[in-house]
């Protein structure tokens, strides 16, 4: 009966906006936290698997097989100046 | 390291739907109050994230008990991906309880016996993660972590009866009333819905991030036990 003596609805869009962009952000934070957390801890464990493999066993020495011989270097030319005459 | 399971993406993508669905609700569905104007609208988000976070903190008690009885540290895991989840739930709650408290009771924050025991709650379980920051024994841990939050959880109901049983200014919207209140409403059948939508949503999405948080927690026990075997 009265409602028009009532004052008009305030403006709390403002309010109600920093409060959905605050429950976002945080949530958004958690979830990106969860993300970073992940891919550093299946970093850790590629290394460490990594590490835990057992070393490949070396190749036996064979009798026939010869050391090879170290290639010889090429003698460098000596560096002579040119007298004009 | 387990692939993720199918039903697991299924419910990633569920939560982020239900999120708009709230969302939608919230903004468009339900009616602009004509006392508060906008800003009741906050409401659905802060009743959801408050019924999430305090279940949570509740649930992380009972797997406290099962941890103590078993002494399996998988109870450990779900109890601190449970705490983990419901504290950040707990602090959206709070920041949007404080947003809404500007215009309608003209202050960001007042000692109203709600208001102290949430921000009591919210340091309890911050406390939670630096006394287990301090321990590096993972059964003593454990054993610590789950007795603290066996003690902590008191402070769920506590705080969600503090409006029922002290004298406040924080209104009682569900199952009660409260005469002191200060900007309290009664709720429009859509603003029902709307309110009903947001819980069952945060719901979902608690269930997903706690779902995720798990495997997190799993990868870093592997990841702890591989350490011990490289180094010993």
């Amino acid at each position: 009966m009265f409602l028009f003596l009532q004052e008009a609805t305030p403006d709390t869009s403002g309010y109600m906006i920093a409060g959905y962009a605050v429950a976002f952000i945080v949530m958004s934070l958690y979830v990106y936290s969860l993300y970073v957390r992940n891919r550093n801890l299946r970093q850790d464990l590629a290394a460490l698997e990594e590490m835990d493999k057992p070393a490949p066993p070396l190749p036996a020495p064979t009798s026939q097989s010869k050391p090879s011989k170290p290639k010889a270097r090429k003698k460098p030319k000596p560096v002579t100046k040119k007298v004009r005459k | 390291m387990q692939p993720r399971p199918v039903s697991l993406k299924i419910l990633d993508i569920f939560s982020v739907v239900m999120l708009g669905v709230a969302a939608y609700f919230a903004l468009v569905k339900a009616p602009t109050e004509l006392v508060m104007g906008a800003v009741q609208r906050v409401f659905y988000f802060h009743i959801g994230t408050a019924w999430t976070a305090l279940l949570g903190f509740l649930f992380a008690s009972v797997l406290s008990v099962l941890y103590l009885v078993t002494k399996d540290l998988k109870w450990d895991r779900y109890q601190v991906a449970a705490i983990e989840v419901s504290l950040v739930f707990f602090l959206i709650t709070i920041a949007l309880g404080s947003i809404w408290a500007r215009p309608a009771w003209n202050t960001w924050w007042t000692w109203d016996p709600r208001l102290t025991t949430a921000a009591v709650t919210e340091l309890v379980y911050i406390a939670y993660f630096m006394l287990r920051q301090g321990l590096d024994d993972p059964d003593r841990r454990a054993r610590f972590g789950a007795v603290y939050a066996l003690l902590g959880g008191i402070s769920a109901p506590i705080t969600f009866f503090a409006i029922r049983l002290y004298r406040t200014i924080h209104p009682v919207v569900i199952a009660g009333s409260n005469p002191e209140a200060q900007g309290g409403f009664s709720m429009t059948p859509s603003m029902l819905t709307a309110m009903f939508v947001a819980l069952f949503a945060f719901t979902v999405i608690f269930i997903d991030l706690y779902w995720n948080r798990i495997r997190l927690g799993n990868l870093q026990d592997q990841v702890e036990q591989l350490k011990l075997k490289v180094t010993m």
